[in-house]
């Protein structure tokens, strides 16, 4: 066990715990960008630096905004003493627990965890974008697409409806 | 570093997503769990390239840029969603949103 191990996991985790448990919304959303911040620093260790990047790029700069706006956006007038958790939390707790546990062992026992760590495969940016640009061109492609029609259908779904056609009343 | 410890953590951080996607009442945070079991999944395709024999080739990296992109459309659809069924029901407190037309 290193240390900067030990430190990253602890904050992504201790994070995304506090992400689904606190009660300001705003609060979680941030909690959530610590969490993407871990994770990047995990890719980091792991030598896969351009992910990294990447995470911090996409997921905190853009998806963490995007939540942000999305809690102001639906900030509602709900009281404020309502449970923010279902009824049946204890269960949740229970399953996830279980979950968990059964993932461990399956873990340790599998034929995987027999291999030892190897080093660290060298892979520059510039092999990524030959490759990118090579063997990986059509989903490149195929994930362009995919993002602009989304963000079009995001749009358009969350655009103001016009009055007399169905939706708010 | 272990290839089992890594795991573990990442089916801790993959439990969490779970527990927060079943037990929240308010749909962002829903969708905010949704997005930590996404990232579990992100970590474990860099891990198993890592560790893996096949370490050489790129095709983990690659899996976990495309699958970023993927979540990046997923979140502003969901966001989108959850924007239009707040004008609609003028609440995200997934308990009260129960009808289907109305």
């Amino acid at each position: 066990m290193d240390a900067p191990f030990l430190i990253a996991a602890a904050l992504t985790l201790l994070s995304a715990i506090a992400a689904i448990s606190l009660r300001n919304l705003v609060h979680c959303a941030l909690c959530l960008s610590l969490t993407f911040l871990g994770l990047a620093a995990l890719y980091l260790q792991l030598g896969a630096q351009f992910v990294g990047l990447t995470q911090i790029v996409v997921n905190v700069g853009a998806v963490a905004i995007v939540i942000v706006f999305a809690i102001l956006l639906t900030r509602s007038a709900d009281q404020p003493d309502a449970s923010r958790f279902n009824k049946g939390a204890i269960w949740v707790g229970l399953i996830c627990a279980a979950v968990f546990a059964t993932l461990v062992v399956s873990i340790n026992t599998s034929y995987v965890s027999m291999k030892s760590g190897a080093p660290a495969p060298p892979l520059t940016v510039e092999k990524i974008g030959h490759e990118l640009m090579g063997r990986y061109v059509l989903p490149l492609e195929a994930v362009a697409l995919l993002l602009t029609a989304a963000l079009i259908g995001a749009v358009i779904i969350a655009m103001k409806e016009p009055n007399g056609k169905g939706g708010a009343q | 570093m272990t290839l089992e410890a890594w795991l573990v953590f990442s089916a801790a951080l993959f439990c969490v997503g779970l527990c927060g996607a079943l037990i929240r009442r308010n749909a962002i945070i829903v969708l905010l769990s949704i997005e930590l079991m996404l990232n579990a999944a992100n970590l474990n395709f860099i891990i198993f390239w890592r560790y893996g024999v096949n370490a050489d080739a790129a095709s983990g990296v690659m899996m976990v840029i495309f699958s970023i992109g993927i979540a990046a459309a997923e979140a502003a659809v969901g966001l989108a969603l959850v924007i239009a069924v707040y004008r609609h029901f003028k609440t995200v407190n997934l308990d009260k949103v129960d009808s289907m037309k109305g």
